[in-house]
């Protein structure tokens, strides 16, 4: 790691009237993980297309090891793709299919027997080499699919939501193959996501998009623990947002309580958003708290139960493992670092008020999209 | 849940009209050729209609008719399979028109178009007068071999162009996209990945060009030289001038129809052979 070996400059697209990405900037080092996430619509895709030659931009360049690739065709660009729906050649067995571009770059008989063989050992089918790639399973396509790409070594691996169509626990275990595979290979993967779980647990680097532009961009952890704006805080995990002022360093004002926090650097008085994770609220008795309200629903999710809380009209949401009775009066007390102060942006309250609860509504629909 | 499995009564009194349909007009005239075809004039069972044909000049117009046939199905392809390609990569608006443009002359009648040509290619046509005016001088267009392929290519051309068309136009993008990610250009994709998996298409319009092709006989009497003669042709005035006798005509049509069947045997074979192979470039 270290040196860069991708970077995007003021890459603008637009498709008819719409514009798909605005003036994007980012840089990408050398075998770093780095997945771009955002809502369908957000331009992941279309950068990740950019970076494989198969969109160009309307404005702006790509520069590769600082060489300019925007003219460059997709066939000589040194990154490969993994695409959504897998595109395995169904002409061709799996043998061929990994040996493809091996071929086209009329490599000795020998080399590519023993790169497929290789390549096949890597993502475990090695006993797939004659099947028929109509025959397997949406899980051995997509291994077929990392093989075939992997065996022409290239520089940067591109995933477009590679594991859209697999069920849950196939996901899990393909992404700890992918960061396997990643880590023992050395090269650059860009992934494209819509799972902020995904993201989270397999990037180096997390790039947040919406709306055809970067929202944020760092690791996990900072995405996670130090959100940009209302969306970040959103989309990745889930956040109760509220509106609060600054009355001066480390102390905000909101929900009619002033507490310490450790941000600075506001202006005094200046409104900011705060968010506090669901699962950093801490459930005390009602008197003992700095913020007491009525417990109005309760959902067992397993682990935890996720309860809403209503208190002063705003809805938050806990995590917690106690079980409290809907109509419940509950206190609620919040450390200094369980608070994180955001400027405002043009997401401020669109986001993290659960008083119209509807994620699970989303969530469904999301789903029923995700199946058409 | 088995009886639901079983054709309601309804579905299969459905089926009904078509199966009266083809035991009269398929498999009747099918027997009727069999029978004329193994029997002489008088009625009874006799090969002597084969032993004609292998003794006379039949066979010689067998061999042209198919060689024809094969030299039109030929240009029909290199025709049809750059047209779709480039057909396939236009906007879907643009596609429908175009493709609508190669079958507008299909709705009109098929002897009114090859009675056309004839005009096309006169001696003091439209064309020879073209070439009068330029300078060219005259040129002997009809009443020729090349008039015949020609008159073949342009009635058969499109059920060659639908057919591809419509499987390219399938194509899954995104293999096209794999195949240029892994370094094929555009005419390595081409070779490796499009051709292989329109192969279908291409098989289906060789049968559909080759086998009209082949048995025609309007064509080559409207723009073919005086005693030339394909197989339809033999078949046509057999039928038309013995006065009733089928014997001869039927034994013909069979041979044809062994032959038709053959190539088109041989043909899918070949292609289900070539989609198993690996890169060709």
């Amino acid at each position: 790691m270290g040196n860069v070996l991708l970077r995007l400059e003021d890459v603008s697209v637009r498709f008819d009237s719409e514009q798909i990405l605005n003036r994007i900037n980012l840089e990408i080092q050398d075998k770093e993980f780095v997945t771009l996430l955002g809502p369908s619509g957000c331009g992941k895709t279309t950068s990740l297309r950019i970076i494989g030659g198969f969109v160009t931009p309307d404005t702006g360049f790509v520069y590769f090891n600082g060489v300019k690739m925007n003219d460059i065709p997709p066939y000589k660009r040194p990154v490969n793709t993994i695409f959504q729906k897998y595109a395995l050649f169904p002409h061709l067995n799996v043998y061929e299919n990994v040996a493809f571009g091996l071929r086209v770059r009329k490599k000795p008989e020998k080399e590519i027997k023993q790169t497929v063989k290789e390549m096949l050992a890597l993502v475990n089918l090695s006993s797939f080499e004659r099947r028929d790639v109509s025959s397997l399973s949406g899980g051995q396509q997509q291994r077929v699919a990392i093989a075939r790409a992997l065996a022409v070594r290239p520089k940067v691996l591109l995933l477009d939501e590679p594991l859209g169509a697999l069920d849950l626990k196939l996901r899990k275990d393909m992404q700890v193959e992918l960061k396997n595979i990643q880590q023992q290979m050395e090269i650059t993967f860009i992934y494209v996501t819509h799972d902020q779980e995904e993201a989270l647990s397999m990037s180096d680097t997390v790039v947040v998009m919406d709306n055809g532009n970067i929202q944020q961009i760092g690791t996990p952890l900072d995405i996670y623990n130090e959100p940009k704006n209302a969306f970040v805080a959103d989309f990745i995990g889930e956040s109760n947002i509220l509106d609060a002022v600054m009355k001066e360093d480390y102390k905000v004002v909101f929900a009619g309580h002033t507490f310490r926090c450790l941000d600075r650097g506001f202006g005094a008085g200046e409104t900011v958003d705060a968010v506090i994770r669901p699962e950093d609220l801490e459930v005390v008795p009602p008197e003992d708290g700095m913020l007491s309200g009525t417990v109005t629903s309760v959902t067992f999710k397993g682990v935890h139960f996720e309860i809403i809380v209503d208190i002063r009209g705003f809805k938050w949401m806990i995590q917690t493992t106690d079980y409290y009775l809907v109509g419940q009066r509950i206190g609620l007390n919040i450390g200094p670092d369980d608070i994180h102060i955001m400027k405002k942006s043009e997401y401020s309250g669109k986001f993290g008020d659960y008083s119209t609860y509807s994620d699970e509504i989303t969530e469904l629909s999301e789903n029923a999209e995700e199946e058409e | 849940m088995k009886a639901a499995r079983k054709l309601s009564p309804l579905h299969r009194y459905a089926a009904y009209p078509y199966v009266v349909w083809a035991a009269a007009f398929v498999v009747a005239p099918l027997l009727f050729v069999l029978y004329y075809a193994f029997t002489d004039r008088s009625g009874s069972v006799s090969l002597t209609n084969f032993s004609r044909m292998f003794n006379g000049d039949t066979l010689k117009v067998f061999a042209i008719s198919l060689a024809f046939a094969f030299i039109a199905t030929l240009i029909c392809l290199f025709i049809a399979y750059p047209l779709a390609y480039a057909i396939v990569k236009t906007k879907k608006k643009t596609q429908n028109m175009l493709i609508m443009m190669f079958m507008l002359p299909m709705w009109m009648n098929f002897v009114l178009r090859t009675y056309a040509l004839s005009f096309l290619l006169e001696d003091k046509g439209l064309l020879n007068r073209f070439f009068d005016t330029v300078g060219v001088g005259h040129v002997r267009l009809i009443y020729t071999s090349g008039a015949v392929i020609f008159g073949m290519v342009y009635n058969f051309l499109p059920y060659m162009l639908l057919p591809i068309y419509s499987v390219m136009a399938k194509m899954d993008k995104s293999l096209i996209e794999a195949s240029e990610d892994l370094g094929c250009n555009k005419f390595r994709t081409l070779i490796n990945v499009i051709f292989p998996l329109s192969l279908p298409g291409v098989v289906s319009g060789i049968t559909m060009v080759f086998v009209p092709s082949v048995s025609t006989f309007y064509i080559s009497q409207q723009l073919g030289p005086t005693d030339f003669v394909l197989i339809g042709d033999v078949i046509e005035s057999e039928i038309k001038t013995t006065g009733g006798v089928y014997n001869y005509g039927s034994a013909i049509s069979f041979v044809l129809m062994l032959l038709i069947f053959a190539c088109i045997a041989v043909m899918n074979k070949f292609s289900d052979e070539e989609s198993e192979g690996g890169v060709i470039v």
